[in-house]
C-alpha cells in the first residue's frame, strides 16, 4: 500500500496487487473478490425478478430488459454478418458486456476504497473487482480458450490447427512447382507466428481492461487527495465512460474472434461480404 | 546516479514517452472520423462505434506503458 504525506493529510493509493480479506481454508478471498461475487449476487437476484410474470407485451421491467437485449443482438449482427451466429455468439458477448459493465460501474458507488479495516495498513473492504489482474486475466484466458474450442467445433480439428500449423497447405503445393511451395512454406511461419498472436490477445485483454480500472482508480484517489469536493466529480465521469467503453471494447474484441475463428475460408470470400442489415 | 534515482527516472520516461505514440494515435483516428463526419453528416452514427473501438485499441498501449510505470 503506497502512503505520501503531505502537509496536512496522509493519503494511502490502492495497491497493486488486491488486498486479501480472508481465508476460506487455502483459498484468499481479497476485496476484489467479493466485488465480483456481489455482482453475480446482482444479476442473480435481477434474473428471479425479470423471470416473474413474463408475458407476450412486456411491461415495466421487462421493457428494459428487451430493449437493452434487442440493442445488443443488432450490434452483434453488425458484427457477425448472419443472423444464425448472432444468435449463438450473443449469450457470451452480452455476459462478459453486462458482467463488466456492472463490476466496473459497482467500483464508482461512495463506499469503495473508504469503507474498509484498519489495522496497521488501511485495508479496503471493497475495490472494483477489475482492478484485480487475477479477474481480467481469467476472463481473457476464459475467452480466448472459448474462441479456439469454437473455432474447432465450427470447422472440425484439421482445418482449425492448418490455419496455425500449416503442413497441409506445403503438401498441397507441392504438385504445383516451386513457387507455389515457397508460399506454402512462408505462409507455414505466418501460422506460427499467429500462435504468438493468439497469446498476445490474452495478454493485451487482460492489460486493457486491468490498466484503464486500475489507472482510473488511481486517478479518483489522486483527485480526492487534492480536493475533495467539486474536483472529482468530472474525473467520476470520466470513470462512468470508461467503465462502459471497457466492457463494450472487450465483449467486442471477443465477438471478433469468435466471428474470425468460425469463417470457413478467410481469404476467399473478400467479396461477398459486407451486406449488413440496414435499420 | 543510485538505482532509486534511475527507476523513478525510468518510471517517468515510460509513462512520458509510451503516451506520445498512443496520443497521436488517438488524434489521428478522430481527425479521420471528423473528416467523415464533415463530408457525410448523416453517417456520424455509423462511424461512432468503428471510431471508438479503434481508440481504445491504441489507448491500450498506452495502458500497457502505465502498468509498466507503476510496477517499477
Amino acid at each position: 500500500m503506497a502512503e505520501r504525506t503531505t502537509n496536512l493529510t496522509k493519503v494511502s493509493f490502492a495497491a497493486l496487487a488486491a488486498e486479501p480479506l480472508f481465508r476460506l481454508g487455502h483459498f484468499t478471498v481479497t476485496n476484489s473478490l467479493l466485488n465480483a461475487w456481489i455482482a453475480v449476487g446482482i444479476f442473480v437476484v435481477f434474473a428471479f425478478i425479470a423471470s416473474r410474470r413474463k408475458s407476450i407485451v412486456p411491461h415495466g421491467i421487462h421493457n428494459a430488459i428487451e430493449a437493452l437485449f434487442e440493442g445488443m443482438l443488432g450490434e452483434v449482427q453488425k458484427v457477425t454478418g448472419d443472423r444464425k451466429r448472432a444468435m449463438a455468439f450473443f449469450p457470451i458477448f452480452a455476459t462478459l458486456f453486462l458482467y463488466i459493465l456492472v463490476n466496473n460501474w459497482m467500483g464508482l458507488i461512495p463506499g469503495t476504497g473508504t469503507i474498509g479495516l484498519s489495522g496497521e495498513e488501511f485495508i479496503p473492504l471493497f475495490r472494483p473487482a477489475a482492478a484485480d489482474l487475477n479477474f481480467t486475466l481469467a476472463i481473457a484466458v476464459f475467452s480466448v480458450v472459448l474462441v479456439q474450442l469454437v473455432g474447432i467445433r465450427a470447422t472440425g480439428f484439421m482445418n482449425y490447427v492448418s490455419k496455425f500449423i500449416n503442413i497441409r497447405g506445403i503438401i498441397w503445393a507441392i504438385p504445383k512447382g516451386p513457387m507455389a511451395i515457397v508460399i506454402a512454406i512462408i505462409e507455414f511461419f505466418v501460422g506460427l507466428i499467429e500462435i504468438v498472436s493468439e497469446v498476445a490477445k490474452v495478454v493485451s485483454l487482460s492489460l486493457r481492461l486491468f490498466g484503464n480500472v486500475f489507472a482510473g482508480e488511481i486517478l479518483i484517489s489522486v483527485m480526492l487527495s487534492l480536493f475533495a469536493f467539486i474536483l472529482p466529480v468530472p474525473f467520476m465521469f470520466l470513470e462512468v465512460l470508461v467503465g462502459l467503453i471497457q466492457a463494450t471494447v472487450f465483449a467486442m474484441l471477443v465477438l471478433v474472434f469468435l466471428t474470425v475463428a468460425t469463417d470457413s475460408h478467410g481469404h476467399d470470400d473478400g467479396a461477398e461480404h459486407g451486406i449488413e442489415p440496414s435499420h | 546516479m543510485s538505482p532509486e534515482t534511475m527507476a523513478l527516472l525510468a518510471k517517468a520516461l515510460a509513462i512520458a514517452i509510451g503516451g506520445f505514440g498512443p496520443a497521436l494515435a488517438i488524434g489521428l483516428m478522430g481527425f479521420a472520423a471528423m473528416n467523415g463526419i464533415g463530408r457525410n453528416p448523416e453517417a456520424s452514427g455509423k462511424l461512432f462505434v468503428p471510431m471508438l473501438l479503434g481508440m481504445a485499441f491504441a489507448e491500450a498501449i498506452a495502458i500497457y506503458a502505465l502498468i509498466i510505470a507503476f510496477t517499477l
